[in-house]
């Protein structure tokens, strides 16, 4: 028999689809992310956000980035130099701010450059013109807190803090849930039964009491926080990623693969999970804005990050005792809400992306 | 002569900028049962939706014009929704597809008929109660008035089609537009249901429209045919003349996309597989409290015995849950089975891991629906060239996607067709396409037995046929055997060698094809032979 195949075989109607051939299903989602201005702007805005936070080092800090005193030039901001370099007289680390040092870094040919923001997050300014807390001053461009520490700085770090803290744990809620959902869901039965039951256990565990007794009996550290945090973090999103795997390891798909020999590492790596991966993908952005509420929250109950972590949540309980100090709340108050709406924009605008009925154009 | 009954003129529907029915013209005489046929994608659900002003996000556009009981025609597409609502009903009622979602799971059958008597005719919630039990005795279910208190779900497939037809039809509508009324149904029961509708269409003197791919329902129900493609008309007239005398290409194509059966007698073999008295079964709960200590066993296949040759085709026909698919899960070693005994080659699934996978490559599978069994994140490449990976590692990455070019090439998917081939998503193809790369990635292999569940039911009839003869094709070359499961009495006479019905579980009868289909020994074949 001939073989040849006729021609309209293959030019009947092909499903109408508005993109280039070619485009890979990410291509398309992230074209239908664009199309979300809103969302689109917030990731530009949050990504400029995050990066200025972690050059946090350059933006905002007491020791100058460069100096340059009698014809060598320092870098204070990778060495300690002891105050005798510039004519001080004790062997103690310089403290920049002091006037006399001040003078000796701009007299003759000697200069110092200094970051936009001359403040650590622990500098406390000692030459302050106003009292504690202060209110915003051309010094102090927020303001300083009750110890006289500059909010801005404070602001910046604290920023830092929380979202690599809720990265570290988003990405252990994450791992810990695709895992276990991936386990119950792909094999079924009697493994999803005893985890199902174990979730259920462990889900009503008093989390916060938890809490409370452990930051009593160990010292509290921002790794036991995470680890405490990521114990009770994962069970909402296994149930997801569970309910995606039940769905797609009945597809024709599995069946094939596994009749061509997979082995159910190989299925579940290559077949099931891309497959299941977007309700994992929609909700990361609003459990990032979970986690950073989460430290916040425990930050201002005084159950979170040590003394002397710069944190957001600790300028709240700020704010609430000095009411007057309004400086402190608002700005406070401002990077929150900002950053959480920021993150939302951006969740709904993965939501958009991942939903294929909407059109790319 | 009256007006008809409906006179379409100039109808055209769009969705943005994508024109989906693109100015037919048509009348519906009262009394009359035209046809609306065409492949999926050609327009003819979304027309009648059109009429009901039930086409959501839609530009419609030309004239409908309705003769109702009182008063002057009424133009359905220029009327308000809530005149339309008026209408929608009482003169023009609809049918769907599928009945398990068209009705409301949360009320009674009776509630949702007598709530349409209530709302249209204004009879009290006891009379309405009553017309809506008389009404389902006239769609022919047993003990209407017990039934009435059923729900969707309580009732069988059939029943719930009934159901339907007794909702539309409670107000006496005119006309009746019944969307592939019979697509989802089992073919004993479409037989029926057909009938069904044409004994109320004759009572009730109504017009329908019947809207369908299939032109054996067409020749056995309507009386006028109108042939859509690409949202036109190409052809309408009387039954008997449009299939007697096809004027126009597209007709001629439709009408000649029987399957043809063109398949080769091989030289007599040792089969390769074998099996007897293969009884599979799976757990199901047990009802009520005895369902928490233990679970009883369902046997969906009960001692089949077959043996397929190699360049053979063994056909397996039956209706949804008849353990056909079963079968040849069991084949393929995804389903153990609890007895009897099977022989693929020289060794069965039950050996080591090394000879399962040996065993693997010789056995493949191509599935029904072409959009779930192609995994939708992966490209070409991965897809078909995934068996490769596991049955010849050996191959690095340059061979290995001219294999998978010369494969596709093979089920006539070509680079030249369709530039960047292999880095292609499968939602870039079409269902017919779609069915070719799950074949590919099923040929990939070489394997020597290809079981294949319902290959071509999700297709239209051009399409089918031409995948059907690309199977023909491939088995004639490669002295492929196939397994070939479907409920379509055409594509196994077409395709298979030997036939084997099943029902309930059970092998009710076995043998050559033609011997089979030509003189049906068991009352159930005789049926299915009748109902195709």
């Amino acid at each position: 028999m001939s073989g040849s195949i006729p021609v309209s075989a293959l030019t009947e109607a092909s499903p109408a689809s508005p993109v280039a051939p070619g485009l890979s299903p990410s291509r398309r989602a992230w074209l239908r992310f664009k199309r979300n201005r809103l969302g689109y702007w917030s990731l530009l805005v949050f990504g400029l956000m995050v990066l200025l936070s972690l050059a946090a080092e350059l933006v905002s800090n007491d020791r100058p980035l460069l100096v340059r005193y009698e014809g060598q030039f320092y870098s204070p901001l990778l060495k300690t130099y002891p105050e005798k370099v510039f004519g001080g007289d004790f062997d103690t680390a310089t403290d920049y701010h002091d006037p006399f040092i001040r003078q000796r870094l701009s007299e003759g040919s000697n200069w110092a450059l200094f970051a936009p923001n001359p403040y650590g997050y622990k500098t406390i300014n000692y030459f302050a013109r106003e009292p504690n807390p202060s209110r915003p001053t051309l010094d102090n461009l927020l303001g300083t807190d009750d110890r006289g520490r500059d909010l801005l700085a404070q602001l910046i770090y604290g920023f830092r803090v929380s979202v690599l803290f809720a990265l570290a744990l988003t990405v252990t809620g994450v791992l810990l849930g695709v895992i276990t959902g991936a386990i119950q869901g792909y094999f079924g039965g009697r493994t999803d039964l005893a985890f199902q039951r174990f979730i259920e256990i462990w889900g009503s565990m008093p989390e916060l009491y938890l809490l409370i007794i452990f930051s009593a009996v160990f010292a509290p550290s921002v790794s036991l926080l995470l680890v405490l945090l990521s114990l009770f973090g994962w069970m909402g999103l296994s149930d997801y990623v569970r309910a995606e795997f039940l769905r797609n390891r009945q597809m024709d798909y599995v069946r094939a693969a596994r009749a061509m020999g997979l082995s159910h590492w190989q299925i579940i790596s290559r077949h099931v999970l891309p497959n299941s991966l977007t309700p994992v993908v929609t909700f990361l952005p609003f459990r990032m804005s979970a986690a950073i509420l989460a430290l916040t929250s425990l930050d201002f109950l005084g159950l979170g990050v040590p003394p002397g972590t710069p944190s957001l949540g600790e300028l709240l309980s700020q704010g609430k005792n000095s009411i007057d100090a309004w400086w402190i709340s608002l700005s406070t108050f401002a990077v929150l809400v900002t950053t959480l709406l920021l993150l939302t924009f951006m969740g709904d605008a993965l939501r958009d992306a991942l939903d294929p009925r909407k059109a790319e154009r | 002569m009256s007006a008809p009954l409906l006179q379409v003129r100039d109808l055209r529907l769009s969705f943005g900028d994508h024109t989906v029915v693109g100015g037919i013209n048509f009348d519906i005489e009262a009394g009359q049962k035209l046809a609306l046929v065409g492949e999926s994608g050609s327009g003819k659900t979304v027309t009648a939706l059109g009429l009901l002003g039930l086409a959501q996000g839609a530009r419609v556009s030309g004239q409908a014009l309705l003769q109702v009981e009182q008063g002057p025609p009424q133009d359905l597409l220029a009327l308000n929704e809530q005149q339309l609502r008026g209408l929608r009903g009482s003169e023009i009622a609809m049918i769907f597809q599928e009945p398990m979602t068209a009705l409301n799971p949360l009320f009674s059958i009776g509630d949702q008929i007598a709530e349409v008597l209530q709302l249209k005719q204004g009879l009290s919630r006891s009379q309405a109660w009553d017309a809506a039990i008389e009404t389902l005795a006239q769609t022919g279910i047993a003990e209407p008035a017990r039934r009435a208190r059923s729900f969707a779900h309580q009732l069988s497939g059939g029943q719930r089609q009934r159901a339907m037809i007794a909702m539309a039809l409670a107000c006496r509508p005119r006309l009746l537009l019944a969307d592939e009324p019979t697509t989802a149904l089992d073919v004993s029961l479409r037989g029926q249901i057909l009938e069904l509708l044409g004994q109320l269409q004759r009572q009730y003197g109504m017009a329908v429209m019947l809207i369908t791919h299939d032109l054996n329902l067409v020749r056995r129900f309507a009386d006028r045919v109108a042939v859509m493609e690409k949202g036109q008309i190409v052809e309408q007239g009387p039954v008997g003349t449009v299939f007697a005398q096809p004027q126009h290409g597209y007709t001629r194509q439709l009408l000649a996309s029987r399957p043809q059966r063109n398949i080769s007698e091989p030289p007599a073999a040792e089969p390769w597989l074998q099996a007897s008295g293969l009884r599979v079964s799976y757990p199901v709960a047990k009802p009520g409290w005895r369902g928490w200590f233990s679970s009883g066993r369902f046997v969906a296949v009960q001692g089949a015995d077959l043996a397929i040759a190699p360049g053979r085709t063994l056909g397996v026909v039956g209706e949804s849950g008849s353990g056909k698919s079963t079968l040849a899960l069991a084949l393929l070693g995804l389903q153990p089975y609890d007895g009897g005994e099977l022989k693929l080659g020289e060794g069965n699934w039950g050996g080591d891991a090394a000879a399962k996978k040996a065993l693997r490559r010789q056995v493949q599978v191509v599935f029904q629906d072409p959009f779930s069994s192609l995994s939708p994140r992966m490209t070409l490449e991965e897809i078909v060239g995934e068996g490769l990976r596991v049955h010849h590692p050996h191959l690095n990455a340059h061979q290995r996607r001219e294999q998978v070019a010369q494969t596709l090439s093979e089920v006539g998917l070509t680079e030249a067709l369709f530039p960047g081939l292999l880095q292609r998503y499968p939602h870039e193809f079409s269902g017919g396409q779609r069915q070719r790369i799950a074949i590919a990635r099923a040929l990939v292999v070489e394997p020597r037995l290809m079981v294949l569940d319902e290959p071509t039911s999700a297709l239209d009839v051009t399409v089918q046929q031409q995948v059907l003869a690309l199977l023909q094709r491939l088995q004639a070359e490669r002295g492929l055997s196939y397994l070939l499961i479907t409920h379509d009495v055409q594509v196994i006479e077409a395709m298979a060698h030997e036939v084997m019905v099943m029902k309930d579980g059970q092998v009710v009868e076995q043998g050559p094809t033609l011997e089979v289909l030509r003189q049906p020994q068991h009352p159930y074949t005789r049926m299915l032979v009748e109902a195709s």
